[in-house]
């Protein structure tokens, strides 16, 4: 589990992980947000539903793929969040 | 199929916008050290030119984050000065008449210099008579036992998540692999208040090192820094291990120990998560989707863009630039980045060759400090053979369509498989969304090993546009809009 141990200046938004309301600064993405909430699995693959969870954070792995308001096989670790953004995690949604 | 249709379809579109679309003299990939400085040096130069890049703000991996960073009192102590240094070029690079499109994927360069672009506004296109491709490093894949797990990440994602979003990780941590990164990133963590439990160091190669010891300790800061960095690990307490090898994470669904070999034990540590690291390798795939010709770096262990003095790619009008045409550092990328706007102006013959040269020449030899140090770091943190191409069989290489090494060893020795693009026609590495970026160079190593041969020699995955996977429909909303 990440924790928040800088607070960088910057507005805070609302916006709903796994059906949870949640506030966080708007400098996250969709991954880091997931991670600063939810422990384990984020996503689970197309192929033999193994559970994964963000990998490289800068945009390489496609180990992030989350499901951001309805749209699944979005990466997490390129998408900012938006105030009201639903984030969930992919159950073994068909690759991209 | 999607993506053929997708190129179809952008060629369509294409037809549609290329008109009225914007020309630049320099277009940039990539806002780490190399593409800002290369900005800044262009458009001091009057270059007309924009760059793109897929964060949020300036400053690339290596400088992700800084101007939040920079403005936050504690970050000094924690990221060190190497990093609070980007804050300076990223401001030189705001203050630039670059034009800047932060949160924007290239998904494809054509032959023609046409940049594909999706960002904030859906697609676009730019032309460009000189494009730079500076797509900086992405980290080696380390492909153990365990690896695709949740509660394993790399060193680097730890570390972004810290520089980009002020997130550390919290319970037992354990960092595990070799290379400079390795070290500061621990001391990072600690500096955040949460000292890793244990350093896993592979073993080092000195007896490669050896030869290029004189050239390394005459580079004095990297020593100081190193020497600096295990010392202040040693006094926090943070245990570092040696020469460990056969690393191995276990767990269900989770990381919940990994286990090593260490002095002939085998040892075990509980953990909350698993950070990875094992040195740093060029970005290629959008010089790859170019057809820039690539060459085989022994000393890396990976392949680069062939590059003449001038920076420039075998394809006319690309050049490259900083760590995805050869690992240098963030210093050398910067110096590489202003060296290769001086040729990109000369390309199109705004300055002569001789001012470039007049002004390349102290860039130059203020480079040849920083490139010494680097063969005894490549040979010191060679990775580890069973590293490159695991040894078990059931180690998952291709993380997107989950294939294992015993299946790309089968493969090479009972069929006819020439190369990793055939080895995507029986196995389907490679065609995942990663598009091969964390299985190349491990397949690569496998059908090497497994045959004998130089990895050069085997040759990598051909790369074909579109470089991130782009939905058909955002292409048609787009082409009915106009
Ligand atoms: S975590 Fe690797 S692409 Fe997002």
């Amino acid at each position: 589990m990440f924790k928040r141990v800088i607070e960088f200046e910057g507005p805070v938004l609302g916006v709903v992980i796994n059906g949870r309301e949640c506030s966080v600064p708007a400098s996250f993405t969709a991954a880091a947000a997931m991670l600063a909430s939810e422990d384990g699995a984020t996503r689970e693959t197309p192929i033999s539903g193994a559970p994964r969870a963000p990998y490289c954070m800068m945009g390489v792995c496609f180990e992030c793929l989350l499901e951001i308001d309805g749209v699944p096989n979005q990466q997490g670790c390129l998408v900012p969040v938006a105030a009201g953004m639903r984030i969930n995690r992919q159950r073994g949604a068909r690759t991209v | 199929m999607a993506s053929i249709l997708g190129i179809f379809c952008a060629a369509n579109f294409g037809l549609r916008t290329l008109l009225t679309m914007d020309t630049f003299e320099l277009a940039i990939v990539g806002a780490g050290p190399a593409g800002l400085a290369a900005g800044v040096t262009a458009a001091a130069l009057g270059l007309r030119t924009v760059l793109v890049d897929e964060q949020p703000a300036p400053g690339g991996q290596i400088y992700r984050g800084i101007e939040a960073a920079s403005r936050h009192p504690d970050s000094a102590r924690v990221f060190g000065e190497d990093y609070m240094a980007g804050a300076d070029l990223v401001r030189q690079f705001r203050a630039s008449a670059v034009k800047y499109l932060p949160l924007s994927q290239v998904w494809q360069i054509d032959r023609d210099r046409n940049l594909w672009i999706r960002g904030a506004n859906g697609v676009t296109a730019i032309g460009a008579r000189q494009v730079l491709l500076a797509t900086g490093a992405m980290e080696r894949p380390v492909p153990i036992p365990g690896w695709t797990l949740p509660g394993v990440m790399t060193c680097g994602a730890a570390q972004t998540l810290l520089k980009s979003a002020g997130l550390a990780p919290s319970g037992r941590i354990v960092l595990a692999g070799g290379g400079p990164l390795l070290l500061l990133i621990a001391a990072q963590l600690m500096r955040a208040g949460n000292p890793p439990a244990a350093i896993l160091q592979t073993s080092t190669n000195l007896r490669r090192a050896i030869a290029h010891l004189p050239r390394f300790v005459s580079s004095p800061s990297y020593v100081r820094k190193g020497l600096g960095l295990v010392a202040e690990l040693r006094r926090a307490g943070v245990r570092i291990e040696r020469g460990v090898g056969d690393i191995r994470i276990l767990g269900e669904t989770r990381a919940e120990a990994v286990e090593y070999i260490r002095a002939g034990t085998r040892r075990r540590e509980q953990v909350d998560l698993v950070l990875l690291h094992h040195g740093v390798v060029p970005n290629t795939n959008l010089a790859l989707s170019l057809r820039c010709e690539h060459e085989w770096n022994d000393a890396q262990h990976a392949f680069q863009p062939r590059t003449h003095a001038g920076l420039g790619s075998s394809v006319e009008g690309v050049l490259v630039a900083g760590d995805c045409a050869g690992i240098g550092g963030a210093k050398a990328a910067e110096l590489r980045g202003r060296i290769a706007a001086y040729n990109a102006a000369t390309n199109i013959e705004r300055i002569s060759t001789d001012a470039r040269d007049r002004q390349c020449a102290p860039i130059q030899r203020e480079l040849r400090p920083h490139l010494r140090a680097r063969p005894f770091l490549d040979a010191y943190f060679e990775p580890p053979r069973d590293l490159l191409a695991p040894v078990e069989d059931d180690v998952v290489v291709c993380r997107c369509e989950e294939v294992r090494a015993g299946e790309i060893r089968r493969i090479v020795t009972e069929q006819s498989c020439p190369g990793p693009n055939q080895m995507k026609a029986f196995v389907r590495t490679g065609m995942g969304p990663c598009q091969g970026r964390l299985c190349g160079l491990t397949v690569v190593e496998l059908m090497a090993q497994t045959r004998g041969v130089s990895p050069g020699e085997i040759g990598y995955y051909r790369i074909r546009p579109p470089i991130k996977p782009i939905a058909l429909g955002e292409l048609a909303t787009r082409a009915q809009e106009k």
